[in-house]
């Protein structure tokens, strides 16, 4: 005879989890607007959906700079991405753009051959916070020191998001992580402070709340020449809010629309960033440094004269005779089109 | 097609093997550099440095070795050419981004001027420690192409070589040097511009709209879209597709690293390059390449007073390895004697194509000196015995 069998305590785990309170369900909810993203010229719509997950604010900053692209019409065939690994490390490939996804820590080198192979091209890195300041950290201060000609986006979520939630050089202390169980106890880095001492030309700090102002940091950086770097503090509900309890996609807004503050112009030193403290936003740092390649041009023109002779703006390719200009795309973007003014403010 | 004379300082020059590795690299058309200072491979990239800024090309000077291998592989993604020059310490730190490039197909150049090893080991010292390295290094599953030279003539000439290779499959090249090759200054005959073939990138004609980067047709190297032409192409170092998207999956696994080692693996025939003398009746084959190769010709000569019948083999393109004729051959021969700067590593790969037919005697030296041509001599009268 079967002994009988006797369940002690909660049946179903399952049962105490909340239903997820966002997408509702297939074939339900509101008619489409559009049928296609208003965006979709610059996403790889091929790639949708994405794999972040939902309420993440990387989605948030890819769609700010696509914005940023269309306002300003640049001639996104000469801008390319590059991303490193992690969660935002994806960036890379979602962007409808010369699209490139590197090594762990190398975006900002490789971007620096893309654009030093290249000149006239656009590079924007596009990466997260342990990929850029962590690994890539030394990297990160190198750039910013020779104010080599890159947009930095660094999407700050506090966390290593990917690999499943382990502590980031950017991770306030007391906040938890799964390898700072007890609460982190280092101190992290206050990344604009960072870049600014290291001699970047421009330095701004959004969270994806901010997204017109993020849109237009974007547009200053994409019109501008030297190092840019612009902080984006974005929310990750999975891991960096779950760890810490701080509530999901609508509680992270409503907490960076409490706890955040506008501060144009203020000193980098002091936008430093505690756990659940406030976060001052604004746009940092914008000087007008002469760039790693006008220092250059500068400097060789200088010393050596007619004899300079510098790389093409167009690259370093050597063609087979009779042969330049040769694709039909390289014919089709031969007219680059003006970029709209900006305006500061 | 014909080089750009730019580069080239066509006469009769007096170089170390450094200088001449330096020239060759601007000779082939190589037109961005990125390095880290560190001996013995200083003199490449100072010579380079020099004269860069006559012709169109940018050196730069990154903050490490990573950073040097990772700026090169963006830069191949513009259509320039691109280089970087270390020795052992920093060929471990590119290990990373040398199979980047091996993934996502970046046709470059990474010279590695050999010092005694391991970690910071003989700085100014001759060393052939990282022959292995070079073939495995990186992780994973990829074949690579390696040329090593004998002199500062051959420095120069094989350089091109290096482009030329590294254009044709679409991978990182990696020329091993070693100390004494690159510190030893010989006379080096610098040719016409028009004598000097390279090999150009093999750009994509297609319309942006029909082009995906990794799509063959069949064949094993697919065509290249440069930065900035309008293709907004992806690439990844993750296992990915034809478009470069990435894909995790085991089929796509298969597709994708497989190629890339039968790129290499079907192209050996074209690809190996060795000299051999005297096999014909030897009954023993001295195998050695890089300076080691010079030193072993006084051993050579030693053993052969006494009337042993030696082949001897120099290899110029260490990977691939001339797995079929070292099969064939050693069915024919008593014994293959391989000196070289090291602990014994090419003569593992000698062994395993032996495959018991015949004996593979090591002749090991570590790194800070050549042999002495007698251990040589002796190795080889004992292996005829």
């Amino acid at each position: 005879m079967n002994p009988k069998r006797e369940v002690i305590g909660q049946t179903s785990i399952r049962s105490k989890v909340h239903p997820v309170p966002f997408a509702p369900p297939r074939g339900e909810g509101p008619p489409p607007v559009a049928d296609e993203h208003p965006l979709a010229a610059y996403l790889r719509m091929d790639r949708i959906p994405h794999i972040w997950c939902p309420t993440c604010g990387i989605g948030i900053a890819v769609k700010c700079l696509a914005e940023a692209l269309d306002v300003l019409q640049l001639d996104t065939n000469k801008v390319a991405v590059v991303s490193g690994i992690g969660c935002t490390g994806r960036v890379a490939g979602y962007m409808k753009l010369d699209g490139f996804h590197s090594t762990h820590g190398r975006a900002i080198p490789f971007a620096t051959g893309l654009k030093l192979g290249r000149p006239e091209l656009k590079v924007v890195v596009f990466s997260g916070d342990g990929d850029l300041s962590g690994i890539g950290g030394n990297h990160f201060i190198h750039a910013a020191r020779r104010n080599m000609d890159l947009m930095v986006v660094l999407v700050n979520n506090f966390i290593y998001g990917m690999t499943g939630g382990q502590n980031a050089p950017t991770t306030p202390v007391t906040a938890k992580t799964s390898t700072m169980p007890f609460g982190n106890f280092e101190h992290p880095f206050n990344l604009p402070a960072l870049a600014a001492g290291c001699g970047a030309d421009y330095v701004a700090r959004w969270t994806t709340l901010h997204v017109r102002r993020l849109t237009r940091s974007f547009k200053e950086a994409l019109n501008r020449r030297g190092f840019r770097f612009i902080e984006v503090i974005a929310p990750c509900s999975t891991l960096y809010a779950r760890l810490n309890k701080l509530g999901t996609g609508y509680d992270l807004m409503e907490f960076y629309h409490n706890n955040t503050e506008i501060k144009n112009g203020a000193d980098p030193q002091t936008v430093d960033i505690g756990f659940q403290g406030k976060i001052i936003c604004g746009r940092f740092v914008d000087s007008e440094r002469p760039t790693y390649l006008d220092m250059m041009k500068q400097h060789y023109t200088k010393v050596l004269g007619d004899k300079f002779v510098p790389m093409p703006e167009e690259g370093g390719l050597i063609w087979p005779p009779g042969e330049k200009p040769t694709t039909p795309a390289a014919k089709a973007t031969a007219e680059v089109r003006e970029p709209e003014e900006v305006t500061h403010g | 097609m014909k080089t750009d004379p730019a580069g080239v300082l066509t006469g009769a020059h007096y170089l170390d093997g450094d200088y001449a590795c330096g020239e060759g690299a601007m000779a082939a058309g190589c037109r961005f550099v990125a390095g880290y200072p560190i001996t013995p491979s200083t003199e490449v990239v100072e010579r380079i440095s020099r004269r860069f800024p006559f012709m169109g090309g940018t050196f730069i000077q990154m903050e490490d070795e990573l950073a040097s291998m990772a700026a090169i592989v963006g830069a191949s993604w513009t259509g320039t050419k691109s280089m970087t020059v270390t020795s052992g310490p920093g060929f471990s730190l590119m290990m990373e981004n040398i199979g980047l490039a091996a993934m996502m197909e970046a046709p470059c150049v990474v010279v590695n001027v050999q010092r005694g090893g391991p970690s910071t080991g003989l700085p100014t010292m001759v060393g052939q420690q990282d022959v292995m390295q070079a073939r495995w290094g990186s992780h994973g599953d990829y074949r690579i192409i390696a040329l090593c030279p004998q002199s500062p003539q051959e420095s120069f000439d094989l350089v091109i070589d290096a482009f030329n290779l590294a254009e044709l499959y679409r991978v990182p090249v990696l020329f091993m040097m070693d100390e004494c090759v690159g510190h030893m200054t010989e006379k080096v005959i610098i040719p016409e511009a028009d004598q000097i073939e390279i090999v150009p990138r093999r750009l994509t004609k297609k319309d942006p709209a029909d082009y995906l980067p990794y799509q063959t047709n069949g064949e094993l190297i697919p065509e290249f879209a440069r930065a900035g032409d309008g293709y907004k192409f992806h690439t990844t170092g993750l296992t990915h597709d034809e478009r470069g998207y990435p894909v995790m999956s085991a089929a796509c696994q298969k597709q994708n690293v497989q190629r890339l080692i039968d790129k290499i693996k079907l192209n050996e025939e074209q690809i190996i390059r060795f000299e051999a003398e005297a096999i014909e009746g030897a009954d023993i084959v001295v195998l050695s390449y890089g300076i080691t190769a010079r030193v072993a010709r006084m051993g050579i000569e030693l053993a052969r007073k006494q009337g042993i019948k030696i082949g001897v083999i120099r290899l110029i393109v260490l990977w691939p390895f001339p797995e079929n004729y070292i099969r064939q051959l050693a069915g024919n021969i008593k014994a293959f004697v391989v000196p070289e700067i090291n602990a014994g590593q090419m003569v593992l790969e000698v062994e395993r194509c032996a495959a018991g037919q015949c004996r593979a005697v090591s002749v090991p030296h570590l790194g800070g000196g050549v042999h002495n041509p007698e251990d040589i001599a002796q190795a080889i009268v004992e292996a005829a015995q």
